[in-house]
């Protein structure tokens, strides 16, 4: 794994300022600044409500934010279309379970492998023989572990295996950043072991961002944390650093860190 | 998925060539109303072409449209537009006019429409509809609500050797099955391509599709536009084969009847709605034979249909061919 490197400027990959959406009166991300730097996993923790997914949901574009900026490498890509966004190479999974329930495993891969051609406007030839693109869908289905799985129609796989799908998918479209929300979110004891694992896997590889509820994985996998309560940044920078710091303590991580 | 199981293919198979082969021993086997139904079966084609147009958008791509007789209404109108009156057109010239132009108007109303889901785009389709209805039933362009005759076929010759007489029933029903089957492979190559995927995907999980970093919009109006226009091809041989076009061809009771023909036949199968269309016609010529209020039994049967079998005639077929399915390995 690549050690976290110190901080130059260019080592930057995403960075916020000020970042706020609104919904009619209620802020619910409200002036957030962060940066994510190359190759450092980057955890997003906070109580429910407290703004995460909306955050996660103005990097990616799928909410048009109402104020400040998202930086991507310096470009500025605030309320860029999330599939834009997509191309430039911040992929990003969701909460709740989002495939292609009716497609096979491959299937599902091979689409999002499909979605990095200039453009898929082709009508003719079977997209099946796009050779380069089902490479990329089987490198993504063994790095997500999902490889033995190829042919299953992903409705019918168990919660887990679709959550792995969820990553797999992401990984499929060549991502420089990983967006994950929740990747742990409803999986058991044994499910979530196997996730840590392959998150600790693609945290050598890619820039990991990871909005989470589980302290242990977080802990165990991101080497920066922001805090978020209520829409605003109550903390942000190093693991050891924010964990120890008295506002975090008070706030949020408090005596019940562990209920989490 | 989009293999289909042999035992369906190869049924699917036998009706189409008992298809084929209807000329060869309609006269035998129906003495007295031979003609009668190689014309029924011919129309039938044609409203089949049209379900499986509409089932592109309904079934594979999610989008509901009640619109979709205007294009091919449209398709119909080209040819007794673009046609001279007393003497042949040249079908090299009137088919790909009336293309162009149903996919044109097609392009227009699906940029509009795109954007709406759901009731709204149902509405929106269906106000369309509408419009192009009403269009030709007050212009006195084509007749007005009266229709228009097209009084002869379009010619199909090259350097002028005549290539197929359209006016030859036996010659139209040929022609008329091999744009049928044509329609049919066309769709399938469609459907296998990168484009059609990505359509697929979008009446899956429309959003999915967005953030895997697809733009939906821009193959919702391909696909929009490819459906449109083979409707209006449909139309244009509806129109050729009777020799007449009114403002019903545009009606949404037209729409509503190329739905019904998705939903009965079993949506996103493309084959179940030529099947539906089968299905749905011969059933209405039974009742129509045996009572006036034919109207009565059609809806039961239509209703009886949907509620047995929800995923329709396809899906019936497709659960009786599926073999035995190979028990899901280890399920931990």
């Amino acid at each position: 794994m690549s050690a976290p490197k110190s901080s130059p400027e260019s080592s930057i990959v995403l960075e916020t300022r000020e970042l706020t959406k609104a919904f009619g009166g209620l802020v619910a991300v409200n002036s957030v600044s962060i940066v994510v730097r190359e190759g450092e996993p980057h955890a997003v923790i906070g109580p429910n409500g407290a703004g995460k997914s909306t955050f996660v949901n103005l990097l990616t574009g799928h909410l048009p934010a109402s104020g400040g900026q998202v930086l991507f490498r310096g470009r500025d890509i605030t309320s860029l279309p999330a599939h834009r966004i997509s191309r430039l190479g911040i992929g990003r999974s969701y909460q709740k379970t989002n495939i292609f329930p009716t497609f096979t495993v491959f299937e599902n891969c091979r689409l999002a492998a499909q979605s990095r051609l200039s453009s898929s406007m082709r009508f003719f030839r079977p997209a099946r023989a796009l050779a380069d693109v089902n490479a990329r869908a089987e490198r993504a289905m063994e790095l997500a572990g999902l490889a033995a799985r190829s042919g299953r129609v992903a409705g019918t796989m168990s919660y887990g295996e679709q959550r792995q799908l969820e990553i797999a998918m992401v990984l499929a479209t060549g991502p420089d950043v990983l967006v994950l929300d929740e990747p742990l979110a409803g999986m058991g004891r044994e499910e979530s072991e196997r996730m840590v694992t392959l998150l600790k896997g693609l945290a050598a590889q890619y820039t990991l961002v990871l909005v989470e509820h589980d302290m242990d994985a977080v802990f165990s996998l991101a080497h920066t944390l922001t805090v978020m309560v209520n829409g605003t940044l109550l903390e942000s920078g190093p693991v050891d650093v924010v964990r120890a710091s008295q506002a975090v303590q008070d706030a949020y991580l408090g005596d019940g860190a562990e209920a989490y | 998925m989009s293999r289909l199981p042999r035992p369906v293919a190869i049924a699917l198979l036998a009706l189409v060539v008992l298809l084929a082969a209807y000329p060869l021993y309609g006269a035998w086997l129906f003495p007295a109303k031979h003609a009668f139904l190689m014309q029924k079966i011919t129309g039938i084609m044609i409203l089949a072409i049209m379900a499986m147009s509409l089932d592109l958008l309904v079934g594979i791509a999610g989008m509901v449209s009640l619109g979709h007789a205007a294009f091919f209404g449209l398709g119909g109108y080209m040819l007794a537009i673009l046609s001279p009156e007393y003497e042949a057109a040249n079908i090299w010239i009137v088919l790909p006019a009336a293309l162009a132009i149903v996919a044109a108007v097609a392009a227009i109303i699906g940029a509009l429409s795109i954007r709406t889901t759901g009731i709204s785009f149902i509405m929106i389709t269906l106000a369309f509809g509408q419009m192009g209805f009403y269009f030709f039933n007050d212009s006195r362009l084509a007749g007005g609500s009266d229709g228009a005759y097209i009084y002869v076929m379009p010619a199909v010759e090259i350097a002028g050797i005549s290539l197929m007489n359209l006016e030859n029933k036996l010659v139209f029903y040929y022609l008329v099955f091999g744009l049928f089957i044509g329609a049919y492979l066309l769709l399938k190559v469609l459907l296998a391509s990168p484009f059609g995927r990505v359509v697929q995907a979008i009446g899956v999980n429309e959003s999915r599709v967005k953030g895997l970093g697809f733009n939906p919009d821009h193959y919702k109006l391909v696909a929009f536009v490819i459906g449109a226009t083979i409707a209006g091809l449909a139309g244009f041989l509806g129109a050729a084969q009777y020799g007449f076009v009114n403002p019903a061809m545009l009606s949404w009771h037209q729409s509503g009847t190329a739905l019904v023909m998705v939903i009965l036949g079993g949506m996103g199968t493309i084959f179940g709605p030529a099947l539906g269309a089968f299905v749905l016609e011969l059933a209405r010529m039974g009742f129509e034979g045996m009572t006036e209020h034919w109207l009565l039994p059609m809806g039961l049967f239509v209703i009886a249909v949907v509620l047995l079998l929800p995923k329709g005639l396809a899906g019936l077929l497709l659960q009786l061919g599926a073999k035995p399915a190979p028990e899901p390995e280890d399920e931990a």
